[in-house]
C-alpha cells in the first residue's frame, strides 16, 4: 500500500504541495493542535492511570467503561456528541465569550477525546506494572503519597508517559471523523492535514491527496518507531491502533 | 520497644483480630506462619501501610497508631528489595535523608558510612539493574537504616537469595543487630534463618500469636 503511493507520487508532487499555503497551514496547525491534544491528555491521563491502576473504589468499574467508550464508538458519532453539547445552554454562552464549535479549540478538543482514551490505558497498564512496594518503601523513608509519586513512580513510569505521550499524539493526528463534524473542513481555519487529503481528494487532486498522505505516514513511522525505541512500556493495554 | 495492643487490621475479607504482642528492644524476633497466615498483613499495620480499624500501636514509648509511615521510625526491607531502578545506590542512600533535608554533607558523611560497613563502596554510582540479589538486598539495608531508625522491618528478606549469599546476608543483619542495638521484626518460612537469627520467634496462626 505504501510502496503503491509511492510510486503514484514524485517528489515533485511532495515539493509542490509543501509549497502550498493551504497544505503548510494545515501542517502547521497540525503540528500545534496535536502537541497541545498530547500535552491535555497527559496531564489528564497520568492522575486517571494512576487512579485505576491504584485504587478500588464503588464505580471502578464503570468508570473503566466509560473511559473506553472513545475508543470504541465510531468517530463520527464522537464528533456529533460533541457538537450536541455545545449546544446546551452553558456552553453556548461559553462560546460567546470563547469561540470552540467549527473554530481551532474545536480541533484540539475532537482530537483530546480519543488520544486521551488512547493516554490513559497506556498510563493505567503502565502504573500497574510498578511494584507498589517501591512506594511504600518511600513512605517509610519519609515521602508523603504525593512525594512518593514524584520521587518514585513518575520515574519509574517515564517510558509508559513517553509511549502514551507519542501514542496520543499519532493518534491525534490521524484523527478526521470529529474533526469533519465538529470543526468543519474549512480550508486556511480548521483545517488539520486528514483534511487537506479529504478536500484535495473531493476536487479530484489526486496527487495532492497522496502526497500528504505520505507525510501522515512517514510521521506514524516515526512516531511508532519511537515508541519502540522508549520500550513500549503500556502497549499491552491498548488493544488497538484504529483510524478514526 | 514495639507494642500491639489489642490491634484489629482488615485486609479485603481477611482479618487480624484483637491481637497483641510486645518485641523487647534491641531483640530480633521472628515471625513465622504458614502462606495467608497474615504476618505481611501485620507488617504493613505496624509500619502505617494499612489501617488498623483498632487498637494502638506503639514504638518505645510513642504511640503510632495514627501517624504516616515516615513518622513511625521504622525502616523497611521488603522481598525483594523493592529498589529505585532510576537511583544510584548513593541516591538511595541518601533517599531517606532527603526527604528528611538533611544537609548535602551530612548526608554525604551517612552514605559513605554505609557503603563502607555494608561493602557497598564500588557501587556508589551504579543503577540497580544488574545488581546481584544480594547487593540488592545491602542496599535495600542501607536505604531503611540511614536514617538511624530504632525499628527494623524485614519481610522475607532472604528467601531469593542462593545460599552463599543468604550467608552473606545473615553475617550483614547479625553485624547490623550488633552495631546498633535496633530492634528487628523478621517475618520469615525458614525455621533455620529464625533460629539463626532470632532471639525469640513467635508463630501466627489463624490470626492468633503464638510463642
Amino acid at each position: 500500500m505504501v510502496v503503491a503511493d509511492l510510486f503514484y507520487t514524485t517528489p515533485g508532487h511532495l515539493w509542490h504541495a509543501l509549497g502550498s499555503p493551504e497544505i503548510r497551514y494545515a501542517i502547521r496547525l497540525s503540528l500545534l493542535s496535536c502537541t497541545l491534544t498530547t500535552l491535555l491528555s497527559l496531564w489528564v491521563a497520568v492522575p486517571i492511570g494512576y487512579l485505576m491502576a491504584r485504587f478500588e473504589f464503588p464505580g471502578r468499574a464503570f468508570l473503566d467503561a466509560l473511559l473506553d467508550i472513545p475508543i470504541v464508538l465510531p468517530p463520527l458519532v464522537i464528533g456529533l456528541s460533541l457538537l450536541i453539547l455545545f449546544q446546551t445552554a452553558p456552553l453556548r454562552a461559553l462560546e460567546t465569550v470563547f469561540p470552540v464549535t467549527y473554530a481551532v479549540p474545536s480541533v484540539i478538543l475532537a482530537q483530546f477525546m480519543v488520544a486521551c482514551a488512547f493516554a490513559v490505558r497506556t498510563l493505567r497498564t503502565t502504573f500497574a506494572q510498578i511494584n507498589p512496594r517501591q512506594e511504600q518503601v518511600a513512605m517509610t523513608l519519609g515521602c508523603n503519597r504525593a512525594q512518593a509519586f514524584w520521587r518514585v513512580v513518575l520515574p519509574a513510569a517515564r517510558p509508559g508517559i513517553l509511549t502514551a505521550a507519542t501514542l496520543a499524539w499519532a493518534r491525534a493526528l490521524g484523527e478526521f471523523g470529529p474533526i469533519l463534524v465538529f470543526s468543519g473542513a474549512t480550508r486556511m481555519k480548521t483545517e488539520v492535514l486528514p483534511t487537506t487529503v479529504f478536500l484535495e481528494l473531493s476536487v479530484g487532486r489526486l496527487e495532492a491527496a497522496v502526497a500528504v498522505s505520505l507525510l501522515m505516514m512517514g510521521s506514524a513511522v516515526v512516531a511508532l518507531l519511537l515508541v519502540r525505541t522508549w520500550g513500549g512500556t503500556g502497549l499491552a493495554g491498548v488493544s488497538s491502533f484504529r483510524n478514526g | 520497644m514495639i507494642s500491639l495492643r489489642h490491634i484489629t487490621i482488615q485486609a479485603g475479607s481477611f482479618h487480624l483480630r484483637d491481637l497483641s504482642m510486645e518485641i523487647p528492644t534491641g531483640s530480633h524476633t521472628a515471625l513465622m506462619g504458614r502462606t495467608g497466615s497474615g504476618k505481611t498483613t501485620l507488617l504493613e499495620g505496624i509500619c502505617g501501610l494499612r489501617s488498623v480499624r483498632s487498637g494502638s500501636i506503639w514504638v518505645g514509648d510513642r504511640e503510632v497508631t495514627n501517624l504516616l509511615p515516615g513518622q513511625r521510625g521504622i525502616g523497611l526491607v521488603p522481598q525483594d528489595g523493592a529498589l529505585f531502578d532510576h537511583l544510584t545506590v548513593r541516591q538511595h542512600l541518601e533517599f531517606a535523608l532527603e526527604v528528611r533535608g538533611w544537609a548535602t554533607e551530612r548526608r554525604e558523611t551517612r552514605s559513605q558510612e554505609l557503603a563502607e560497613w555494608l561493602g557497598l563502596t564500588s557501587l556508589l554510582d551504579r543503577l540497580p539493574a544488574g545488581m546481584s540479589g544480594g547487593e540488592r538486598q545491602r542496599v535495600a539495608l542501607g536505604r531503611a537504616l540511614a536514617f538511624h531508625p530504632p525499628v527494623l522491618c524485614l519481610d522475607e528478606p532472604l528467601s531469593a537469595l542462593d545460599d552463599q549469599t543468604r550467608g552473606e546476608i545473615v553475617a550483614v543483619l547479625t553485624e547490623i543487630r550488633n552495631r546498633t542495638g535496633i530492634t528487628i521484626l523478621h517475618i520469615t518460612h525458614n525455621r533455620s534463618e529464625a533460629e539463626r537469627l532470632a532471639d525469640r520467634i513467635l508463630h501466627l496462626r489463624d490470626g492468633r500469636l503464638e510463642s
